[in-house]
C-alpha cells in the first residue's frame, strides 16, 4: 500500500532532509517527490511505499509533526485521493 | 505521482483543512427484533447486551480510519429497531428501554442513539401508543436517546389522530426540559415517509426491513460546495453552477463510500448506504444558506430561495448517485435553522419566515428542522404545522419531517442555545390562527391518488 505525505508552509532550509530522514527511520520507501516554492510558500507532496513500515501510519504522522516543526503536515492513505479524483 | 497529481491532492487537503469536509456520521444500525421478550426487564437486558456486543468496537475502528485517511469522522452513532415493537411485546413502561439504550450508548461511547420510535402512519398498536406517551419522560431522563414517529406516508395517507397527539407530545417534551433550553424537543422528529436507513439524528432508526446489523454513512460538505462556487467565474450561468455542485458532490460521496466500505469490512458488518446529504453545522463556512447566497440571493428567505435550493438539492443527488451505487437515507440538502449560521442570520434578520421554510421543504431532502417557536404556541398549531409538512411529503412522494422546539417561557425576540452541533437560534413567529376544529376531527387523510401505482 502507498501513502501520501503533504508538507505546506513557509520555505526554510532542510525541510526535505528532515522529512526524508523521518521516512527512512520508519522504513518507508520514497517513490516520488514533487515540490514547488511560490514566493516564500513551500508545498511538497511525497508518495511513499508503506509495505514495510516499522511503525503505523498514525505514528509516522506524529513523528513527522515532531521532527518538522512549523509546517502543516498530513499523512494520508492514497485511496482517499484515488476515490475522490478517479472514476 | 503516478495516477495522482499534485493539484488533486492539494484540493483534498484544502477541502478537509479549510472547507470543513468531513464524514458527519458513521451510524451502525442494529436490529433488536431478537431482544423481544414478554418480560420488560429481560427484554431491556437483552437490548443492552446486544447493542454493546455489536457496537463495542465502533468508536475504535472509526478513530483508526480517521487516522489512516486523515479525514475527520465527527460522530459515531447507533440506530435501533423502533422500540415500539419491543414495547408491544413486553408491555410495561417504555421509558425502561430508553434508559437501557442510554446506558448502552454510554458504554460504547457514541453521542446519540436513535430508535425510540413508532411507525403509526395507518394506526396505533398498543406498543405504539405506550411509546408515544412515554416520549416526554424518556427524552427528559436521557441525554443520548433520540425519538421519531412516522405519522403519514404516500401509500397510506396521514394519521391525523397521531398528528394531534404529536402536537401535544412535542409541547410536553419541551416543557419537561424547559430548564435545559427545551432540548428534549430537539431530539424528537415527526416524519411522513420516514426512511429505514437514515444515518442522521435525531430521525435515525433501524427499519424492520434491514439486516441484523449494518453500517450507514452520512457525509457532509456545504463548505466545500460553497467554496467551489466561489471560485467559479462570477457570471457562470445556472447550468454551470449545477455542474460545479454535481462534481463536488461526486467527490464528497466517494469519500463517504470509501469510509463506509472500510468501516464495514473492519467491523465484519454489511455496508448499507451512503447518505449524501449536505449537512450544515453552526461553524463558519459550513452553511447551506451561504451556498444559496453564493448562487446569488441577497439573503436566504428572499424570492428565489426555493428555486436555488431545488437546483442545489437536485445537483447534489446527481453527483452523488454517480459516485456510489448504495445511495440511501435522506440524501439531499438539509435546512436546519439552528444548525446553520446563514439560516440563523436569515431568521434573526426576519428574511426567513416559517412560511418560506415550508415552501423550501417541498424541494429539499427533509423538512422543518430545528425551528424554534414561541413557548405558548398551542398544541393544535404545532399539529397543524405537522399536518402541512406531512401533506407536502405525502403528495410529492418524499420524506418530510418536523422538528420544532417550543421555547417554554420565551417569545419572538428571545433565543435558545443548545450548544454543539445543535446550535442556537431565534424564536420565530408562527401564524397564531387555530386549526383546532380540523385537528379535533381526527381520522385519516386518505392516501392520495398517487399511491395507486400497482
Amino acid at each position: 500500500m502507498k501513502a501520501v505525505i503533504t508538507v505546506i508552509g513557509k520555505d526554510m532550509v532542510g525541510i526535505l532532509a528532515k522529512v526524508s530522514a523521518t521516512c527512512a527511520d520508519a522504513n518507508a520507501n520514497i517513490i516520488e517527490v514533487s515540490q514547488s516554492v511560490l514566493q516564500d510558500y513551500f508545498a511538497m507532496v511525497m508518495l511513499i511505499d508503506t509495505e514495510n513500515l516499522n511503525v503505523d501510519l498514525a505514528r509516522l504522522d506524529e513523528n513527522l509533526k515532531k521532527n518538522v516543526t512549523g509546517m502543516q503536515i498530513h499523512v494520508m492513505h492514497e485511496d482517499i485521493f484515488n476515490s475522490m479524483h478517479r472514476i | 505521482m503516478g495516477l495522482l497529481n499534485m493539484t488533486d491532492i492539494m484540493e483534498t487537503i484544502t477541502m478537509i483543512q479549510e472547507e470543513h469536509l468531513d464524514i458527519r456520521t458513521v451510524t451502525m444500525g442494529i436490529s433488536l427484533l431478537d431482544c423481544a421478550d414478554g418480560d420488560i426487564e429481560h427484554s431491556c437486558g437483552k437490548v443492552y447486551d446486544k447493542v454493546v456486543r455489536r457496537a463495542e468496537r465502533l468508536v475504535q475502528v472509526c478513530d483508526g480510519i480517521e487516522k489512516k485517511y486523515g479525514i475527520p469522522i465527527i460522530n459515531k452513532r447507533l440506530s435501533v429497531t423502533p422500540v415500539a415493537v419491543l414495547a408491544g411485546a413486553s408491555g410495561g413502561d417504555p421509558v425502561r428501554y430508553a434508559l437501557s439504550l442510554e446506558q448502552a450508548a454510554n458504554t460504547v461511547g457514541v453521542n446519540f442513539i436513535g430508535g425510540f420510535s413508532a411507525l403509526v402512519h395507518k394506526g396505533f398498536s398498543p406498543g405504539d401508543r405506550a411509546l408515544i406517551d412515554a416520549i416526554p419522560a424518556a427524552l427528559s431522563e436521557t441525554e443520548r436517546v433520540c425519538s421519531s414517529v412516522n405519522i403519514g406516508s404516500t401509500k397510506s395517507g396521514i394519521n391525523m389522530d397521531a398528528v394531534a397527539l404529536m402536537g401535544r407530545t412535542i409541547l410536553e417534551t419541551a416543557e419537561r426540559t424547559a430548564d435545559r433550553q427545551c432540548i428534549g424537543a430537539a431530539k424528537l422528529v415527526v416524519f411522513c415517509n420516514a426512511v429505514e436507513d437514515n444515518p442522521f439524528m435525531a430521525g435515525a432508526f433501524h427499519g424492520t426491513g434491514e439486516p441484523d446489523c449494518v453500517i450507514n454513512v452520512g457525509v457532509s460538505g456545504p463548505g466545500v460546495v460553497r467554496s467551489a462556487l466561489e471560485k467559479a467565474p462570477p457570471h457562470a450561468d445556472l447550468t454551470a453552477v449545477a455542474e460545479i455542485i454535481k462534481k463536488t458532490a461526486f467527490k464528497i460521496t466517494r469519500m463517504g463510500q470509501l469510509v463506509g466500505v472500510e468501516a464495514s469490512e473492519m467491523l465484519g458488518v454489511p455496508f448499507g448506504i451512503v447518505d449524501l446529504s449536505l449537512a450544515p453545522t453552526p461553524a463558519v463556512g459550513d452553511s447551506v444558506a451561504h451556498i444559496l447566497e453564493e448562487i446569488g440571493l441577497e439573503q436566504t428567505g428572499s424570492c428565489g430561495t426555493t428555486a436555488a435550493l431545488a437546483l442545489l438539492n437536485d445537483a447534489v443527488k446527481k453527483g452523488g448517485v454517480m459516485a456510489s451505487s448504495s445511495v440511501g437515507g435522506l440524501s439531499g440538502a438539509f435546512i436546519p435553522v439552528s444548525e446553520d449560521r446563514g439560516m440563523i442570520a436569515a431568521a434573526e434578520s426576519g428574511s426567513l419566515t416559517i412560511e418560506k421554510l415550508e415552501a423550501m421543504t417541498a424541494v429539499c431532502s427533509v423538512g422543518l428542522d430545528m425551528v424554534i417557536v414561541p413557548g405558548d404556541t398551542h398544541a393544535d398549531i404545532i399539529s397543524g404545522l405537522i399536518a402541512d409538512e406531512a401533506a407536502i411529503g405525502m403528495i410529492n412522494g418524499k420524506t418530510t419531517a418536523v422538528r420544532v422546539i417550543p421555547a417554554i417561557g420565551k417569545n419572538v425576540g428571545d433565543a435558545l442555545s443548545f450548544g454543539g452541533l445543535l446550535g442556537r437560534g431565534p424564536v420565530m413567529k408562527i401564524h397564531a390562527g387555530l386549526p383546532s376544529k380540523m385537528i379535533e376531527r381526527g381520522g385519516r387523510i386518505p392516501a392520495p391518488l398517487g399511491s395507486l401505482r400497482n
